[in-house]
């Protein structure tokens, strides 16, 4: 069941993935407390016209960030 | 709180805490109304909003007073920036001037789990506290179930459904804030065996309440010295630190997690999830507000309607302040007795007072759009959008709007700079919005390219007058930009620039919002920045109709005498007022500052012109008038222009106001930081003297050298 990890950087406009983990300690704590815990469900919202910042849904949240930062978080995506 | 606390009869003290967009700010008006005031946290620039209210008991009708202090919205208590620091700073140490006796925490029952992550670490911090669960309205509608009760159980504090927008159940929690608030025995989550010694120690170091106030002290051992604690007890709690092998970040992600299952747990017995999970409307809203062209398309049609209002509408008050202040001036002129008080109540106190009022169409007018544009939600899009671009310069998708607002008038543009949250890139766009175009650099222009530019057309289509008063407000955009791109290596902070930050869904604009943030910046601008306005007018009036030794004296009592003689102005009066201003202090000082400004092509005449127009730029053209001894008429700017196109210029024997004196002169207006309005909001907004004078150096600096450049290479 499980597959492949990727960066969340990496995700398609309105792909979905699990959170696995975070590469970035003060990242992780702000998206932490912001409700991006792992388990969580992810879908990719939208991308800034000029593909930076994301905005993700998270558990009912709209959360934007650049694109760097999302780099930091490892998911799973869900097919 | 305590009966003996009641019965003390002091004000107690209430500490509004939650998430940011929790309507936090709504129900901190809808508790105080405009019973408000505005300072700053001791020692950092983050804004500290305290209002007062009288809350009756409903059953005895007992008055009690509370003072309510709106602490910035945060996600929890780990400072991330200098705001989220202060809810730390103000709940963790018993000794700070805010620590609150009844905290209200502010929930959004639309994101329960996340409201609940803060809220549960101030319930640990054992301050008594009420829960206030907010957007009540939109639960119902997302069809979430919220069991009130049994949340109450299992957190240990009153839980109170509220709709702030509506003043729904508002009255229930100001009657809560009365009853007897008892702290719950048990922690929501158990700290102490993180570090069961340490944290021992550090509560019995300061008496503290919890384990868990004791842990957030052990995370913030940079914060300890600002505490409101004896040299010997900080010496201590600094000493157990150093000698424990205490790993804060670990601990910290640990807690996160450990306190995210805990609040699951909770919530698997008092929630039940909606079906309609979030309402799809916002989404579909954002499909065209953050379009890759109708986006762009949309939030320039914001901005120019912005810009018309700010322009147009806030043009009829002005002129309405400008004339009665104009009529005042001349009634207290004529009603006080003459002499050196009435000129300076007059021409000094007076001007001041109405140099300040003029902007408060203005400011109101940009506020008011901030306000709703903030309101309702689309600012965070309008982040999302300009982020990237704005980036690349050393600044935040937020900054548009003081840039853009600049070419209006720099002073209602920098009060908006507050909405970005990093420090570095609001310093940023603070420093370089004044080199936007404003307004009062208008007449200047128009004077100057009057006087070298031919009213011709170009191409058959463009007029070049046009043309060369756009490339200048160009030069002013492209000049905030570049000197933006090269601060961001001169301006040092320790915090990370993040960009993570909620969008929170489309909301209607609350007017009571907006009609309050209108009212507090205009206070903030009349109370603060209004002092130093006036006290700097003062001085330029001094230096203006003050002058040293006897000359001076004698051209004014020949004036006050033609006056008395005639009051019909004739030619002369007019050379006698300039010769007046020659041998003023200003005078002085215009013939003092021309070897240096000499190769930039200027005169002491200009000279003059450049320390009046400190006041304000616009008052370049009323100086000049004196100066050319042409009389202050509807005509002014024509016959001046006359004037000033008639000089000749002793050295080359050809015209004074050569096209490269021009535009050397345009340059300086566009660069130069010449306006004492701007620089006291920049001491407000920064808090420190620091961040003006580097502005005034390094405008001045950018002037002086491109004027130099520029003169050398046309003349």
């Amino acid at each position: 069941m499980k597959s492949e990890t990727a960066r969340l950087s990496t995700m398609r406009r309105g792909a979905r993935c699990i959170i696995e983990s975070f590469t970035d300690d003060i990242m992780k704590q702000k998206l932490l407390e912001m409700g991006c815990l792992p388990g969580e469900t992810v879908s990719i919202d939208r991308f800034a016209p000029l593909g930076c910042p994301m905005a993700i849904n998270v558990s009912g949240s709209i959360i934007s960030l650049r694109v760097d930062e999302a780099s930091s978080v490892i998911v799973t995506p869900i097919s | 709180m305590s009966k003996e606390a009641l019965s003390e009869n002091r004000r107690l003290k209430v500490a509004l805490v939650g998430n940011p967009n929790s309507g936090k700010s709504t129900l901190f008006n809808a508790l105080t109304g405009l019973h408000q005031k505005i300072a700053n946290f001791p020692g950092v620039t983050v804004e500290k909003k305290t209002g007062f209210t009288k809350i009756f008991h409903s059953a005895t009708g007992k008055p009690t007073s509370f003072e309510v202090i709106d602490l910035p919205g945060t996600y929890s208590l780990y400072p991330k920036s200098p705001d989220e620091r202060i809810p730390f700073e103000v709940l963790c140490d018993p000794g700070d001037e805010s620590h609150p006796d009844i905290v209200i925490l502010i929930a959004d029952g639309t994101n329960l789990k996340r409201s609940l992550f803060l809220a549960s670490q101030v319930i640990d911090l054992k301050i008594p506290c009420v829960l206030a669960m907010n957007m009540m309205d939109l639960v119902k509608e997302q069809g979430i179930d919220i069991k009130i009760d049994e949340l109450e159980r299992r957190l240990g504090v009153r839980v109170i459904p509220v709709n702030a927008r509506k003043n729904i159940g508002l009255e229930d929690l100001k009657q809560s804030l009365l009853d007897d608030i008892h702290v719950p025995e048990k922690d929501v989550f158990e700290t102490n065996e993180l570090a069961p010694s340490l944290l021992k120690k550090i509560r019995e170091v300061l008496q503290l309440r919890s384990d868990y106030a004791a842990l957030q002290i052990a995370h913030h051992q940079d914060a300890i010295a600002g505490f409101n604690i004896s040299e010997d007890q900080k010496n201590i709690l600094l000493g157990l630190l150093k000698n424990n092998d205490f790993e804060s970040g670990k601990v910290q992600s640990f807690e996160t997690l450990e306190r995210y299952k805990v609040i699951h747990g909770i919530l698997q017995f008092s929630m039940v999830k909606g079906e309609n999970e979030k309402p799809t409307l916002s989404n579909r809203i954002d499909k065209l507000m953050v379009h890759r062209v109708w986006g762009y398309v949309f939030f320039l049609g914001i901005l120019f309607l912005m810009f018309q209002a700010i322009f147009n509408l806030s043009a009829f008050p002005m002129d309405f302040i400008d004339q009665t202040f104009a009529g005042l001036t001349e009634q207290a002129h004529n009603a006080l007795p003459k002499g050196v008080l009435n000129d300076l109540l007059v021409n000094g106190v007076l001007a001041g007072i109405g140099g300040i009022i003029i902007f408060i169409p203005q400011i109101a007018m940009l506020f008011m759009f901030i306000a709703i544009l903030e309101d309702t939600g689309y600012m965070a899009r309008v982040s999302f959008l300009m982020d990237n671009l704005m980036r690349k310069f050393g600044l935040n998708g937020r900054s548009v709007i003081p840039l853009i607002s600049g070419v209006a008038c720099a002073v209602p543009a920098i009060m908006s700079a507050r909405t970005i949250g990093s420090w570095k890139e609001r310093i940023i766009t603070i420093m370089v919005t004044p080199l936007m175009s404003c307004s009062a650099r208008l007449p200047v222009y128009t004077l100057l390219i009057a006087l070298v530019v031919p009213s011709k057309m170009l191409f058959g289509i463009f007029n070049l007058q046009g043309v060369v008063m756009m490339s200048l407000y160009l030069i002013g955009f492209v000049a905030a930009l570049a000197a933006a791109a090269l601060m961001r290596w001169f301006v040092k902070t320790e915090e990370r620039s993040y960009f993570i930050m909620e969008i929170p869904v489309y909301r209607m604009p609350r007017w009571s919002n907006v009609f309050y943030t209108i009212i507090e910046k205009i206070r903030i601008f009349l109370f603060d920045a209004g002092k130093i306005i006036i006290a700097i007018s003062i001085v330029l009036w001094f230096l203006s109709s003050r002058g040293p030794g006897d000359q001076f004296e004698q051209i004014t009592s020949q004036i006050t005498a033609m006056h008395d003689r005639d009051t019909n102005k004739s030619e002369e009066l007019y050379k006698l007022e300039a010769k007046r201003l020659e041998t003023s202090y200003a005078g002085h000082l215009g013939h003092l500052l021309e070897p240096a400004i000499r190769p930039l092509g200027f005169d002491w005449k200009i000279g003059i012109a450049l320390v009046t127009s400190f006041a304000a730029r616009e008052v370049f053209v009323g100086t000049m008038s004196t100066i050319y001894s042409v009389g202050q008429n509807d005509e002014e700017s024509k016959t001046v222009r006359d004037k000033m196109q008639a000089e000749i210029n002793p050295e080359t024997g050809g015209p004074r106001y050569t096209p490269a004196v021009a535009w050397s002169l345009m340059l300086f207006y566009a660069f130069a930081m010449q306006c004492m309005s701007t620089l006291a909001v920049v001491k407000r907004e920064t808090g420190s003297w620091k961040w003006p004078i580097i502005q005034f150096l390094f405008m001045s600096a950018l002037a002086y050298f491109s004027s130099l450049i520029v003169y050398q290479l046309m003349s």
